[in-house]
């Protein structure tokens, strides 16, 4: 898993630099380029294998419902990018180690910059296109805290965040891209997809696919227009830019490409989407860079059109192009990085960035000018450099495209313009900060050179730019042509770097370089000039859209929610009106075949009763009391419906919940209006009217439609193994207990934390400020009658009994842990009743809480008790046990499980009831109850 | 007796969702307690209609189908620590809020 490695080291690393938040910036430095200096070790370790063309694949399964495995893939393509990715990271460590000395966020920046790394490792390094887009999504994630890293300033916030919508909103893109492109294919793995080019060229989707894949790469890759980013997250301090802009962020885009390059490449459709975007993209950000003033400003353009020319070469399709687009990502990346640096320090030493301030620094920081001419040659393309071959590459490419025929006197013209434009920004940046007369009213006076040691990563970059320029062949042979082989899998001619002069190319390249000169000549005037045009401000416009779209989703989402529940009830149920009655209307026959069974007139009158009574709620709702008390009346009669068909532990359940459920709902009554309004208008009335009728006539006719049917239960498992499995005759608290025990252990928790809420609602509930009733109401005189209470001492023994013994028969006859709980609690509910509060309170045993408490923990106790002896969680053994003067009687340990339910339900109901009636004492008991 | 039971389900169904829209905080608590009534019955239909065989081991040839008994056996006493959960809800927000209404503001008030 060494592969694995090169992304976790990082990863894990970034901790590191948070914490040794404290030290001094030599060891900050030193803890965050050891992991990355790791990672980069790991990559060099591989390059032997990579160079002849291996393809290392590693993976793990992850979630393969979905194609989505954590699977990594090392070859040309990804050694090429993570080489630089790492091999430039250190470098901006060791720059950051100077630029950020004083500085107390430095332990921020190092931290976020590993977390970086390992998200651009992930993306070059993932062969599952899914587990990419997990790191393509991070780096935006990650780029936002970068950009955004001085967060007191707001040119830092609204550039993080203008980055994040478009980088993020094209990784959306990507990701539905992404999934088409793999429901074409059937896998998301790259070595499937890669070798399904010709297949997904010939989709029907194909253009589809490519259009939301390119958008994906386009934004993320600042292409035009998306490249509005990419300027504004200049407000990022000069490390981010360096890190970000020359060798990581804005270059996944273009990886994106080289790496899907066969399977969507070499289409007509390809050509023109690519090659377009890649030219517009070159002369704009060519165009812009050229009247820039601000340092930062100029490099930022002239990297959107650095990338414009990179994906133009994406695009054409030539023999050569994707060599030539792969040489000048690695020539840009070395060139761009000590710029951003150099100009780091500058604005460091000068305390601006404008360049019509910044002249004739030569004077005082010689070093720093002679190390930064090399990238600045590079930039510019002149003879040696490493800049001069990939433009040389660039003309000569351009000149082999035959179709379209206006491409073919187009693209030359074209590349050499930008060629001419990109010389100019070259000189003007170097020329015109090292010289171009005197410093003007410098903020910093007098600007002082950084130590020699602060210019190492510059000078190392520079070196390694002049090494590609001098000895090409090299780098082309251990990189790009490993890189392109991978990309296109298959081989290609090889380069001579020194025969590349033919004669058009070679004039190209001279009309570029002193046009650019002649250009930076006249600049004054051409300045003037381009003052005078209309100034368009992009993030205007960006930040218009993002204003007025977000009052249109605000004005859309208040409009559905008002924050009436009416109203969000009518959607709910309207919802479920059309989803439900679509597919009931396609039901062919509602009677399924089973006759039914025959009627008694009992069970209709019964039946008749039922309704009577919730319809009687229904209509009689605004006088609450009769209405609550028809509630009740419905209750029993559901009861006796479980009464009557075969029920009996739930015709016994439902008439104690009843009970106290109605009492409950009495004492809540107690403290609110004993009316309600009339105050929906008849055509609301009507509306939800039709509404329920519509809901009630579905539920009638989709459960008549199932109860004509055969029934397909499982049950027969449970009627087979209740008696030799679980030892007990009643099915159904078998199943409670026993079969499905976790259930039941759940469903009490629910029920205990149900209670403990109540009791935590109740405890700072003042009802003195209740709501006024108009009506007044008449309370009994006798808050006690002696009837009453003497009656209930009465029953409670009684009750305890049949309480107990229910309990005791509950597995082999109806009855059980959750009945009997009832029965206790209606029992010990009426005695709070008769006696009142403080009356009932002082004679209780325990407190309901650490009963509730009690009653999971025995439960959950005896479905661990099976652990010890090597059975799965809950369990059970039982065994016929015969007692003396009681007689047989089984004993299982399910029983103790029941203990523990009964006791949940005893104090979860009790402590309920208790604290309602808590409000209803004026006096109170003093304490809370529970 | 299918028909019937269907019958009464829809009613339940109607009763409860008619009231579930109402306005008032209590009357909401009426409808969610119908509402619930049908869908246990309903629940409890899904292991069709039996008579006289309870799901005993011993007891009938053919006992009814004791699993929707259980489901709707738990389902009814939750129901019940719902029901007290949602009135206390609503005592506090009327107290709090000094009035009944579901989204807690009295249409009648002035609310200036």
């Amino acid at each position: 898993m060494a592969l694995a490695l090169i992304i976790l080291i990082p990863l894990i690393g970034a901790s590191l630099p948070a914490l040794c938040r404290g030290s001094a910036p030599r060891h900050l430095a030193l803890m965050t380029a050891l992991p990355a200096a790791t990672s980069l070790a790991l990559l060099l370790a591989w390059l032997p294998q990579v160079m002849n063309g291996e393809v290392i694949v590693r993976q793990l399964t992850w979630l393969p419902s979905l194609g989505l495995n954590v699977a990594l893939r090392l070859d040309g393509v990804g050694l090429l990018f993570a080489l630089l990715i790492t091999g430039i990271g250190c470098l901006i460590i060791l720059y950051a180690r100077y630029y950020f000395e004083g500085s107390a966020s430095a332990a921020r920046f190092h931290s976020l910059v590993l977390m970086f790394m390992a998200a651009m490792l992930g993306i070059v390094l993932a062969e599952n296109l899914l587990f990419m887009l997990v790191f393509w999504e991070l780096t935006s994630l990650v780029s936002f805290l970068l950009i955004g890293f001085n967060a007191d300033s707001q040119a830092a916030r609204r550039g993080a965040r203008m980055s994040l919508v478009i980088t993020s909103g094209g990784g959306l893109v990507l990701l539905a891209g992404i999934v088409l492109l793999g429901q074409v294919v059937g896998s998301y793995q790259l070595s499937e997809v890669l070798q399904a080019g010709d297949r997904l060229r010939a989709h029907e989707h194909y253009g589809l696919i490519l259009n939301l894949i390119l958008l994906g790469a386009f934004t993320k890759s600042a292409q035009f227009p998306f490249h509005l980013w990419l300027p504004h997250a200049m407000a990022a301090p000069t490390p981010v830019s360096a890190y970000l802009h020359s060798a990581t962020m804005v270059k996944a885009g273009l990886f994106l490409l080289v790496r899907l390059h066969p399977a969507l490449a070499e289409s007509e459709l390809w050509f023109h989407l690519v090659t377009v975007t890649g030219m517009l993209t070159l002369m704009v950000g060519a165009f812009v860079a050229m009247f820039m003033h601000d340092m930062k400003g100029l490099l930022a353009y002239s990297t959107v059109s650095h990338l414009g020319l990179i994906m133009l070469l994406l695009g054409l399709g030539t023999p050569l192009s994707l060599a030539a687009a792969l040489f000048h990502l690695v020539c840009h990346a070395l060139f761009k990085a000590p710029l951003f640096m150099m100009a780091g320090y500058v604005d460091h030493a000068t305390g601006t960035r404008d360049m019509r301030r910044i002249n004739g620094m030569w004077r005082f920081m010689p070093t720093l000018m002679a190390l930064s001419a090399i990238p600045a040659a590079a930039m510019a393309g002149l003879p040696l450099m490493s800049g001069y071959l990939s433009k040389k590459l660039l003309f000569s490419e351009s000149l082999l495209v035959t179709t379209p025929g206006w491409a073919v006197a187009v693209i030359p013209v074209w590349v050499t313009l930008a060629g001419l434009f990109s010389m100019a920004y070259s000189i003007r940046i170097f020329h015109n900060v090292y010289f171009n007369g005197r410093p003007v009213d410098l903020p910093t006076w007098p600007p002082r050179e950084p130590r020699l040691a602060a210019l190492t990563p510059i000078a190392l970059l520079a070196l390694a730019s002049l090494y590609v320029g001098l000895a090409p062949a090299g780098i082309y042979r251990e990189l790009v042509h490993p890189a392109v082989m991978a990309s296109r899998q298959a081989a290609m001619p090889a380069v001579d770097f020194n025969a590349l002069g033919g004669a058009l190319p070679m004039a190209m390249s001279l009309t570029a370089m002193t046009g650019g000169a002649l250009f930076y000549l006249i600049r004054d005037p051409l300045f003037r000039l381009h003052a005078r045009l209309p100034e368009v401000d992009a993030k205007e416009i960006f930040d218009w859209i993002m204003r007025w779209s977000i009052a249109l989703s605000q004005r859309r989402v208040y409009q559905l929610e008002n924050g009436s529940l009416q109203r969000y009830l009518t959607f709910i149920m309207i919802t479920v009106i059309v989803l439900v009655g679509w597919d009931l209307l396609a039901v062919p026959t509602w009677h399924g075949g089973v006759p039914m069974t025959p009627l008694d007139p009992l069970t209709a009158v019964a039946a008749a009763l039922l309704c009577l009574a919730a319809t009687g709620v229904a209509v009689f709702h605004h006088h609450r009391l009769p209405a609550l008390l028809l509630l009740g009346v419905t209750g029993l009669f559901v009861t006796v419906a479980f009464a009557r068909f075969s029920a009996p532990d739930l015709a016994l359940t439902q008439l104690m919940v009843e009970v106290m459920a109605v009492v409950i709902m009495m004492l809540a009554l107690s403290f609110l209006p004993q009316q309600s309004p009339k105050e929906s208008s008849p055509l609301r009335m009507t509306r939800d009217l039709a509404i329920a009728g519509l809901m009630g006539g579905g539920v009638t006719a989709f459960s008549f439609a199932i109860l004509t049917r055969p029934p397909d239960s499982i049950s027969a498992f449970f009627l087979a193994n209740s008696l030799p499995g679980g030892g007990g005759t009643n099915v159904v608290n078998v199943i409670l207990v026993d079969f499905r025990g976790f259930d039941t252990l759940g469903e009490i928790t629910v029920l205990g934390i149900a209670a403990v809420a109540v009791f935590a609602f109740t405890r700072d509930l003042h009802l003195k400020e209740r709501v006024v009733d108009t009506n007044p109401r008449h309370w009994v005189a006798e808050p006690h009658p002696i009837m009453l209470s003497t009656v209930a001492r009465l029953v409670l023994p009684i009750a305890l009994l049949v309480s107990a013994h229910i309990f005791l028969r509950g597995h082999n006859l109806p009855g059980g842990g959750f009945i009997a709980g009832l029965i206790t609690a209606v029992a010990l509910t009426l005695q709070y009743m008769s006696g009142g509060l403080v009356w009932a309170q002082e004679r209780m045993l325990t407190a309901f809480r650490p009963l509730i408490g009690a009653g999971i923990l025995i439960a959950t106790l005896t479905g661990l008790g099976s652990w010890p002896f090597g059975y799965p969680f809950l369990t059970s053994a039982h065994d016929h046990v015969h007692w003396p003067l009681v007689g047989e009687l089984e004993l299982a340990t399910a029983m103790l499980f029941d203990l523990g339910v009964y006791a949940t339900v005893v104090g979860a109901t009790l402590l309920i009831l208790a604290n309602l009636g808590k409000l209803m004492t004026v006096a109170g008991p003093g304490k809370e109850i529970g | 007796m299918e028909l019937l039971y269907a019958i009464t389900l829809g009613i339940l169904t109607t009763c409860g969702v008619y009231l579930l829209l109402r306005a008032r905080t209590f009357t909401v608590i009426l409808g969610l307690t119908l509402l619930s009534h049908a869908v246990n019955l309903y629940l409890f239909a899904s292991g069709r209609l039996a008579t006289g065989a309870p799901a005993i081991i011993g007891l009938t040839e053919h006992p009814a189908d004791p699993l929707p008994q259980a489901l709707v056996l738990t389902a009814i006493v939750i129901g019940f620590a719902m029901t007290a959960f949602v009135v206390v809800l609503a005592l506090k927000a009327a107290v709090e809020l000094r009035n009944d209404h579901v989204d807690g503001e009295d249409p009648d008030e002035d609310r200036s």
